[in-house]
């Protein structure tokens, strides 16, 4: 009998601190849910009023009366800036992994450490270096040159430059997402067997050898991983690229040149959000904005963090079993 | 044939030896994180024989092997001393890259480890396609050729662009064999070759050594005293690092002059 | 039929003496990512240069503990800012770090099943959220509902970017405890909780450390979540209700301003919020980098980057 009570209670605390773990875990997923579903309901208000020109129109007024919005340029100005921003991104970010992954130990430490130090940095600094050093460096070395040489002859470049445009975001964002992608591609290349790069070696190759038979090809699911992992922060980074932008709005804030001024989804709302009347449809269009851009970076994220934990779970086994 | 190896031969003028021995290691030592788990060990390997390299566990055999390829390069923290000559030149010179090497000298390893991304046929190639090799006709007869050495060419013929991963583990290591000999290497060393394997997938594995070491010099590690005394010419009995006796295979089994090779050869310990 | 010895000769002789030049090739190679790793550091060396360079400057006692003078004016400083970046950062923690903590001890104790696979799973991704939209949300549950700014949004906001964090770093460091310190406390008949609580916890204390300083180094120096919640001002604490100001949001307010003086200041806040972040993350590195737990603080970043 007393044990009974003795063994009951002890099954009840257990029980309680269970629960409460079990209810602080759950947290995650309730908060997603919850975060979708408002921001819909939210933003419902747009979605009824624009149905599917919210997607694709461009027009962007929020003056009362003639309200109208169309978020198509900052769905295309994200995708832009981010790509570009992988385009020049990953391929540095795949090189530092490469070098750290094969350097020695006196090196690849504090090196592993310094680009480490790059995500430390906040966003609000990149974009306060990036307007007041950086884009003055851009105008210089990159921007003229290139609309000097090129402008002329292609869109592209066409458009004089200013230095806050769809361009300097771009590298802004190139610069952050590299300790992302460096950090989880090292991880992945350190991941890759010690017996498929003997393999390499066995056959005479050199060290670029083996990274091109034996780590790129075991490890290319997990780097592609790696990289949608840099795009889904480049797709929800806010402050740098708000602040170099340039902040165009409506019809004039579509991509044409890499040289103009553009805005993202991130940065509409940044800018506007403020200023917007709950009452009014602007509100409800930034909420909306708000809802596409974290529908994408969860699709993206999903995608990438399957693709890099199968490839983290395989390491030694599966393959050379 | 010449008769037996005396250690105290072996440490004598190497040099002068050079000419009648396809691979000579003196006085190789390995550090680990400046634990050394090889101490000093002089060896002499004929042109087309097998030796074979016994001993417990951890007794530093497969680290000795490494060596012969210069696999250590690649280790962080490992560390080798020693000279190591092929056909009397200099593996570790400064002036000469390992991949000159290499190529001439073969490794299988303990673990079948097939690139899993390619094909039969392509993990053949892919030495062979580092190489400089391009023309398809002559790939194709060195790739039939270095997979019916490895004796699987009856196997997989019908299916060469078959992902290597889909073969039994047997296989898979006689692909990989099929690989380290595509390169047309002198030497070729192998690290406990069947210890992964099933009986019958190890007989045959046995049977491709024999058959190669018409063409062949062959090292091997195991720690299967049967194979040893079944594959090799020679054999060498390793302890704690060190090289305790190196004779005729028959010789080390039958009547070994150190004791502790006859205890361990009548399985007594390890 | 096999090779001969001769046609064996021949193959040799075809393998191309292209060495030289695959050697020459692996140089260009390897000086080519050696040439990444410098690129991507030029960024960081220009940014921590310019930061100390122009920041340091604009430092004084005044300038830390006044409110902004005037716009324009270049006079006053960031006291307020300071003071609301310490203040929001205390209350994020008191809300994300036992919730982090608890989740963690959910993911390493209980986790072992379909939802703890899926709670770590979306735990990791809800870590990659743009933050501007948990700034959103936060907006529309507490700000839209209480009808005003106030502090406890901005700190629900960043909470939300702290306890994924915390609760993989602790996961991770749980993990790290050995069973038998489990096994142990069980068999002296002490209940689950009072053996996570009591011995595994502390057993995992300086990885949950990191964790927690790791989120408030990374919250820190969050904005655009406080730009719908906390609104920025000029004025010290003045009450949860009211907005308040922060270290980043006040940057962003100095970068929008025309005058060479609020450039100035502007360095001079940016500084100040560098070395609080430096010296969280180089602390932490540091004391991984030489008590004898190198591998350790890998492990935890695995956690956190995955």
């Amino acid at each position: 009998m007393l044990t009974n009570k003795k063994g009951e209670r002890r099954f009840s605390s257990d029980k309680i601190f269970k629960i409460a773990a079990t209810v602080s875990g759950v947290y995650v997923l309730v908060i997603i849910a919850l975060m979708v579903f408002q921001l819909y309901f939210e933003s419902h208000a747009v979605w009824e009023r624009e149905g599917l020109d919210f997607l694709i129109g461009s027009s962007w007024n929020a003056v009362e009366g003639r309200e109208s919005f169309g978020a198509a340029p900052y769905i295309l100005g994200t995708l832009v800036t981010a790509l570009l921003a992988m385009a020049i991104g990953v391929p540095l970010s795949i090189g530092i992994a490469m070098f750290i992954s094969q350097a020695p130990k006196f090196l690849a430490v504090p090196l592993g450490m310094l680009v480490d130090l790059l995500a430390a940095v906040p966003s609000i600094i990149y974009g306060f270096w990036g307007i007041f050093v950086f884009r003055q460096f851009l105008l210089d070395f990159v921007e003229y040159p290139l609309y000097d040489a090129l402008g002329e002859n292609s869109w592209i470049f066409l458009s004089a430059p200013f230095g806050l445009d769809i361009f300097t975001a771009s590298i802004i964002l190139a610069i952050m997402i590299i300790p992302t992608i460096s950090a989880v591609s090292r991880e992945i290349m350190m991941a890759v067997p010690h017996q498929q790069k003997e393999a390499a070696y066995m056959l005479g190759a050199t060290r670029w050898e083996m990274f091109r038979i034996s780590i790129f090809p075991y490890a290319k699911t997990g780097l592609i991983g790696a990289a949608i992992l840099g795009l889904g922060r480049a797709v929800g980074e806010t402050m740098a690229v708000t602040m170099l932008i340039g902040n165009a709005t409506g019809p004039g804030a579509f991509p044409q040149s890499l040289f103009q001024p553009g805005q993202t989804m991130s940065s509409i709302i940044a800018n506007e959000f403020i200023e917007a009347s709950p009452a009014s449809l602007h509100l409800p269009a930034l909420i909306g904005v708000g809802l596409i851009l974290l529908l994408v970076a969860i699709c993206i994220n999903v995608v990438a963090h399957i693709l890099v934990s199968r490839m983290l779970k395989v390491k030694e086994g599966v393959v050379n079993a | 044939m010449t008769a037996m190896i005396d250690m105290q031969d072996a440490r004598a003028d190497i040099v002068k030896d050079a000419p009648n021995y396809k691979m000579i290691a003196e006085n190789v030592s390995v550090f680990y994180d400046g634990i050394q788990a090889v101490k000093n060990v002089t060896m002499k390997f004929r042109e087309k024989s097998v030796t074979s390299l016994i001993g417990p566990s951890g007794c530093g055999k497969t680290t000795f092997l490494r060596c012969l390829n210069r696999m250590h390069d690649m280790t962080k923290n490992a560390r080798v001393e020693g000279r190591i000559l092929l056909d009397g030149q200099d593996l570790y010179s400064k002036d000469v890259d390992p991949i000159y090497h290499r190529r001439k000298v073969g490794m299988v390893f303990q673990k079948p480890n097939p690139f899993p991304t390619m094909s039969i046929y392509d993990n053949v190639a892919a030495g062979l396609r580092l190489n400089g090799v391009k023309d398809r006709k002559i790939l194709d007869e060195i790739v039939e050729d270095s997979l019916r050495m490895s004796y699987i060419w009856d196997e997989v013929k019908d299916n060469l662009r078959k992902p290597a991963m889909e073969l039994s583990g047997g296989q898979q290591q006689r692909v990989c064999i099929a690989r380290a000999l595509a390169i047309q290497p002198e030497v070729l060393l192998m690290d406990e070759p069947a210890s992964a394997l099933d009986p019958i997938a190890t007989q045959k594995i046995e049977e491709t050594i024999t058959e190669l070491a018409k063409e062949f010099t062959i090292i091997i590690v195991t720690h299967n005293m049967q194979q040893a005394v079944r594959v090799s010419n020679y054999t060498a009995f390793m302890y704690l690092g060190e090289l305790i006796e190196f004779d005729e295979t028959k010789k080390i089994f039958t009547q070994p002059r150190n004791e502790l090779t006859a205890k361990y050869v009548k399985g007594q310990f390890g | 039929m096999m090779a001969s010895t001769q046609k064996r000769a021949e193959y040799r002789l075809l393998f191309k003496q292209n060495v030289k030049r695959r050697l020459l090739i692996n140089k260009i190679a390897l000086g080519a990512v050696f040439c990444c790793v410098v690129l991507a550091l030029i960024p960081l060396v220009s940014i921590l240069f310019e930061v100390f360079e122009n920041g340091l400057s604009a430092l004084s006692v005044e300038f830390l503990t006044q409110p902004p003078g005037a716009i324009g004016s270049g006079e006053g400083g960031i006291g307020p800012a300071i003071q609301g970046t310490m203040i929001i950062i205390g209350m994020s923690s008191l809300i994300g770090v036992p919730i982090g903590i608890m989740s963690g001890i959910y993911l390493a104790e209980f986790g072992d099943n379909r939802l703890g696979r899926t709670i770590r799973f979306f735990n990791d991704v809800f870590m990659e959220f743009p933050s501007i939209v948990l700034g959103i949300f936060a907006f529309l549950t507490i700000v839209l509902l209480l009808g005003h700014f106030t502090l406890w949004a901005g700190a629900f906001a960043l909470s939300l970017i702290m306890f994924p964090i915390v609760a993989r770093t602790t996961e991770e460091s749980l993990k790290l405890v050995p069973l038998t310190y489990r096994e142990a406390g069980l068999a002296i008949g002490l209940k689950k909780w009072v053996v996570t609580v009591r011995i595994v916890l502390s057993a995992a204390k300086s990885g949950m450390i990191t964790g927690i300083l790791l989120a408030v180094a990374r919250i820190g120096g969050e904005t655009a979540p406080l730009i719908m919640t906390v609104l920025g001002s000029s004025q010290f604490f003045a009450g949860l209700d009211s907005p308040m100001d922060a270290l980043p949001l006040r940057i962003w307010r100095l970068s929008l301003l025309p005058y060479d003086s609020a450039q100035a200041q502007g360095w001079g806040a940016a500084v100040v919020l560098i070395i609080i972040i430096l010296a969280v993350n180089m602390g932490v590195r540091y004391y991984f980098a030489t008590r004898k737990r190198k591998g350790l603080l890998s492990k935890l970043l695995g956690g956190y980057r995955k």
